[in-house]
């Protein structure tokens, strides 16, 4: 199982983006979720949203582009964009908690089968950044987190209860791993999507709480 | 007699800061938006003991010398972590106290661990409407993010439309450092890009607003749709000298990085 071929981090982007429906207001996180931007069809057009204060900004910026007052919240320099607007901190957060934000994709270090989060306190550290996770996971109509499907030594990230500290509860309704795309039900997690060349067992085994097959379960379209 | 809120040097800017001090700083946590003169000139000035209220307390000039690497520094840069190299900081209220990179470790982050300071770990958006709340007069506010993690803790919750929440107040501070674009001698700011961030948000959330600008420019030539902060919040202007104000980054040269 160690062997078999996992989505590569473009992959799982690539994965999330079928996600963006045309008009959408979309939140991304650092890490992963900042690739996926490159990945929707040119015909959606998709708002992206920044919490350091910006709606509709355009592409990364190259090096001779690149200016200090326009980054987005990983700190990456990016562009401008026609209909780009800009915005000061608490009103982008009005923007967030305010159920404006259709959807928001951030990374994990544990997911709970009741769709807990926890992705900003590595027990080790003792102390962590907590950022504006928590307001994305508790506001954004849709949250879904990318990760791997394990921790780098092999262990689930996706488990019965987190033994990390939380980042909100009960808010994560899809997680699209390097193995599977998963959503979370009342019933619990259902199975929907494997990665080619993986069965449901397999993928079962990597993960702590039981899954429901979805009857519609299929390969990942990677197209 | 005129109203004008410029002053002549930073260091005048600060001159009555105090030890013991709340002290918001504007900004994100990168260089854009940061009021660097201002805190440099605080850290001449010296006040100990002080609460900084800021979204990221910062990398301090080492570490800056390592960011270089992977992101655009400019040899001005000035931030929190730097006020907790010098042991200025009592306590940070933050959302990012420490940098991402487990392997950064800050200032204050060495000052954390060994007990040295102390933290609230405050959501984003939470800091930033505690700090607005503070600014528009509001006693207190429930707030639906929190319950159920780390945030909750010591705070009521009550349950409204069907979902908890906590109860925050505001953010009562004694300073805050901004970092505007343009300014006119009445206080009347307008900011760049994503610098206006933390900035406009603490702009009058505080007993003394104080503004880093590039240009002090006459009244009247700033348009009153773009201005986004009104005089009213302002309370003192300084501006930044010739080679402050540039946006091409001198990047710091490879044997400064290899000696941090």
């Amino acid at each position: 199982m160690a062997d078999k071929e996992r989505l590569s981090r473009e992959t799982m982007a690539f994965r999330v983006a079928k996600e963006f429906k045309d008009g959408m207001v979309v939140n991304l996180g650092i890490g992963i979720p900042t690739l996926c931007a490159n990945y929707p069809s040119p015909d959606k057009e998709i708002l992206y949203h920044t919490e350091n204060g910006a709606l509709n900004f355009g592409p990364n910026a190259t090096p001779e582009e690149a200016d200090l007052d326009l980054v987005n919240a990983g700190g990456q320099m990016v562009t401008t964009k026609p209909g780009m607007s800009l915005f000061a901190h608490d009103e982008s957060f009005a923007m967030i908690r305010g159920g404006h934000v259709d959807l928001c994709v951030l990374g994990a270090m544990q997911v709970s089968e009741k769709g807990d989060l926890a992705n900003w306190l590595l027990p080790e550290r003792g102390i962590g950044s907590i950022g504006g996770a928590m307001d994305l996971a508790v506001s954004a109509k849709k949250l879904i987190v990318v990760t791997e499907h394990c921790t780098k030594d092999g262990k689930p990230k996706i488990v019965r209860k987190c033994a990390y500290e939380l980042t909100a509860p009960e808010c994560v309704d899809m997680i699209v791993s390097d193995v599977a795309v998963i959503e979370v039900t009342d019933g619990g997690l259902v199975l929907k999507e494997m990665a080619p060349g993986w069965t449901a067992n397999e993928i079962q085994k990597l993960t702590e709480p039981e899954l429901i097959l979805s009857p519609d379960l299929k390969e990942i379209e990677l197209m | 007699m005129a109203i004008n809120k410029v002053v002549s040097s930073f260091d005048e800017a600060v001159k009555d800061f105090f030890d013991g001090a709340t002290v918001l700083i504007g900004g994100f946590g990168t260089p854009g938006g940061c009021p660097s003169y201002l805190m440099e000139a605080l850290g001449r000035q010296g006040a100990k003991d002080l609460t900084i209220v800021c979204n990221n307390v910062g990398f301090g000039k080492e570490l800056m010398k390592i960011a270089a690497m992977f992101m655009k520094v400019p040899d001005w840069w000035y931030d929190g972590g730097e006020l907790a190299n010098n042991r200025q900081v009592k306590k940070a209220i933050a959302a990012f106290p420490v940098l991402a990179s487990p392997l950064l470790v800050s200032p204050f982050e060495k000052q954390l661990r060994a007990k040295e300071v102390e933290i609230e770990i405050v959501p984003q958006g939470t800091l930033a409407e505690r700090i607005r709340a503070a600014k528009a007069g509001i006693g207190a506010f429930y707030c639906p993010v929190g319950p159920g993690t780390i945030a909750e803790k010591g705070k009521e919750v009550r349950i409204i439309d069907g979902k908890k929440h906590v109860l925050e107040y505001p953010i009562k501070a004694d300073f805050a450092l901004i970092r505007a674009y343009k300014a006119d001698r009445l206080g009347n700011l307008i900011y760049r890009g994503t610098s206006r961030t933390f900035n406009a948000t603490m702009a009058g959330a505080a007993k003394v607003t104080i503004a880093e600008v590039d240009d002090v420019v006459e009244v009247g030539e700033l348009d009153p749709e773009r201005i986004a902060t009104p005089a009213i919040y302002v309370d003192r202007v300084a501006a930044r000298p010739e080679d402050g104000r540039t946006r091409v980054v001198q990047k710091i040269s490879k044997e400064e990085q290899l000696a941090a």
